[in-house]
């Protein structure tokens, strides 16, 4: 992990080759966290990837977290790994809860692909430029976004004909 | 009687798949190849577990692949949500059901990373001793399972009987087989009982002799190399790009293990080897897991030997429930078991990623906490998931039957990939 002060280096080197893409640095629980300008996030993630002396070439893993009271709400994780270095780094970018909207990293890291198809599956964010950006894990006529923080927890009604004898 | 279109003669044994495909092009210019999508599974013995695979085969040899998940998807990640943070550990434990053990160290190890509990030595060493007998249990189900595939019967018993002296060692350990529950935040539910040590020592002593034994059986087998060597190779670079970890990088040449990159666990004081192979074949893969499976008796043995006394469970009443007997006596006691049954703990706002090395490859559990006593997000990045991305790659211009073998090396558990 890229200690505290490592961590605005980091954000300073990022600033010359992309002005203003990193919004804040974070430094929670030991592990840096770069929150980036949603609209600027694959600027960021291929500047780690390919700029000599960084490289951050393996995406551990992609995930939504629902932020829910806050706004902008959703947060888009990629856990970056840096295999040279042994060093985790979390780039964050947050979309707001009116058309979540990112560009896809698959280009990038191709590992995205189904990651960021189970975030669309869960949680409505579009991944722009997907190749094929469709439900993952529920059937592909579903309806609503499960993960979301406001779909309630049984949401789904499940159909025992005891419970429809019972109740009606 | 009329000649065979493409006798026998006509084909080089040698060339490789597509060569061959294309050689029938070149002899026949009229021929039409007809590419038919076919339909395997989801119930089907061969795709371990409930996954639908849709595949274009032009002749027996794929040329398309996708894989259709989510026939097991039972929303464990959205339950999680609505239980207390003690109660959501025999939850994530039924996602990957052969590595319960493991899903429940990334849980409760992301938890305690959370709210900075340190855990003790003696929880620790038994933390890695039963993450190694899983490790073990697991590769024993993949053996077993995947040299059915290969028409190795046999091997499924000889795996399966060693399988269940290792869940006899979980059952005396923690009263259950599987989903044992055991792994608490802040340590283990309960000590090891008398007599465990000898019976897990007896099995470490053991095991060595029967993987030795297996090779025996399979590794100068002529049909199980014919059908493993030279198949379903992915490069490195390729495996990197797709996020694939765990025996099948370490296969490809890769020595990466986190276990050996990142400190936890017991794992800094032990000594063991990274096995890799070299060329990224099924071969390599069988070879990885079986000398994988060594190296984990080596660490148990060597854990057992250094097993440190003392507690088992870290003595903090916020987040531990009190020992039994002092509930009776101790009205503080009392309040805090109660607090904690009922509630549960509270866990300050944050967010952690924890990623250990399961038998699959990189297993990471995503916490996020929003102050109240249930998560708010738990998520798992479950390697079967991830590296079922690669299946294309290594089934692509092969024939059917070695796709079937490439899905059993690369082993999926279709509970960790639909969650």
């Amino acid at each position: 992990m890229p200690d505290g002060p490592g961590l605005e280096l980091l954000r300073g080197e990022i600033e010359v080759d992309a002005s203003g893409a990193v919004l804040a640095t974070s430094f929670e629980k030991e592990r840096a966290v770069l929150i980036v300008d949603a609209a600027r996030v694959l600027d960021v993630l291929a500047w780690l990837r390919d700029t000599p002396g960084q490289g951050y070439r393996f995406l551990s893993s992609l995930h939504v977290a629902d932020y829910l009271p806050a706004e902008p709400r959703f947060g888009v994780h990629y856990e970056l790994l840096n295999r040279d270095r042994v060093e985790r780094l979390r780039v964050k970018a947050m979309l707001p809860s009116e058309s979540p909207e990112i560009d896809s990293a698959v280009d990038l890291f191709p590992t995205a692909n189904f990651q960021e198809r189970e975030a669309y599956d869960f949680f409505g964010v579009v991944f722009r430029g997907h190749p094929e950006l469709t439900r993952i894990l529920l059937p592909e006529d579903y309806v609503g976004w499960p993960q979301r923080r406001d779909f309630p927890v049984g949401g789904e009604p499940v159909t025992f004909t005891y419970s429809e004898k019972r109740y009606g | 009687m009329a000649e065979p279109r493409f006798p026998q003669s006509m084909i080089d044994e040698d060339a490789a798949l597509p060569t061959v495909a294309s050689l029938y092009d070149e002899l026949d210019e009229d021929r039409t190849t007809e590419v038919m999508t076919i339909n395997i599974g989801p119930h089907h013995p061969a795709t371990h577990g409930v996954l639908r695979l849709v595949v274009d085969l032009e002749g027996e040899i794929v040329r398309d692949l996708k894989p259709v998940i989510g026939y097991v998807h039972t929303g464990i990640e959205k339950s999680c949500e609505d239980k207390s943070y003690w109660k959501v550990i025999p939850f994530v434990e039924r996602m990957d059901y052969v590595s319960f053990f493991f899903q429940m160290e990334a849980y409760c190890g992301a938890v305690e990373r959370l709210i900075g509990l340190e855990i003790l030595p003696r929880a620790k060493y038994l933390r890695t001793i039963m993450l190694e007998l899983n490790r073990i249990h697991s590769h024993l189900v993949w053996l077993g399972t995947t040299a059915l595939d290969l028409g190795a019967i046999s091997m499924l018993w000889y795996c399966f009987r060693e399988r269940d002296r290792i869940l006899d060692l979980f059952e005396m350990a923690t009263g259950q087989r599987m989903h044992t529950r055991y792994f608490q935040v802040g340590g283990v539910i309960e000590d090891i009982p008398v007599g465990w040590e000898e019976k897990c020592r007896s099995f470490v002593h053991d095991m060595p002799i029967r993987v030795g034994q297996y090779e025996a059986l399979l590794d100068r087998n002529e049909v199980f190399l014919q059908r493993t060597k030279g198949v379903g190779i992915v490069s490195r670079e390729r495996l990197l790009e797709l996020g694939v970890t765990g025996p099948l990088l370490r296969a490809a040449g890769e020595p990466w293990d986190l276990r050996k990159a990142f400190d936890y666990l017991a794992y800094p004081e032990m000594d063991f080897n990274i096995p890799v192979g070299t060329v990224g074949d099924n071969y390599d893969r069988y070879r990885v897991r079986l000398a994988e499976m060594v190296e984990s008796t080596k660490i148990i043995g060597q854990a057992l030997d250094a097993l440190p006394g003392g507690p088992f469970i870290a003595d903090d009443r916020k987040y531990v429930l009190p020992p039994r007997s002092e509930l009776s006596t101790s009205m503080e006691s009392l309040i805090h078991h109660f607090k904690l049954v009922t509630e549960g703990y509270r866990v300050d706002p944050g967010e952690i990623y924890y990623a250990i090395e399961g038998p699959r490859g990189e297993l990471g559990c995503f916490v996020l906490a929003d102050g109240s006593s249930k998560p708010a997000r738990v998520h798992f990045r479950d390697p079967s998931f991830v590296n079922l991305q690669a299946f294309k790659d290594m089934a692509m211009d092969s024939y059917v039957a070695d796709m079937i073998c490439s899905l059993g090396m690369l082993d999926p558990i279709l509970g960790g990939v639909d969650r």
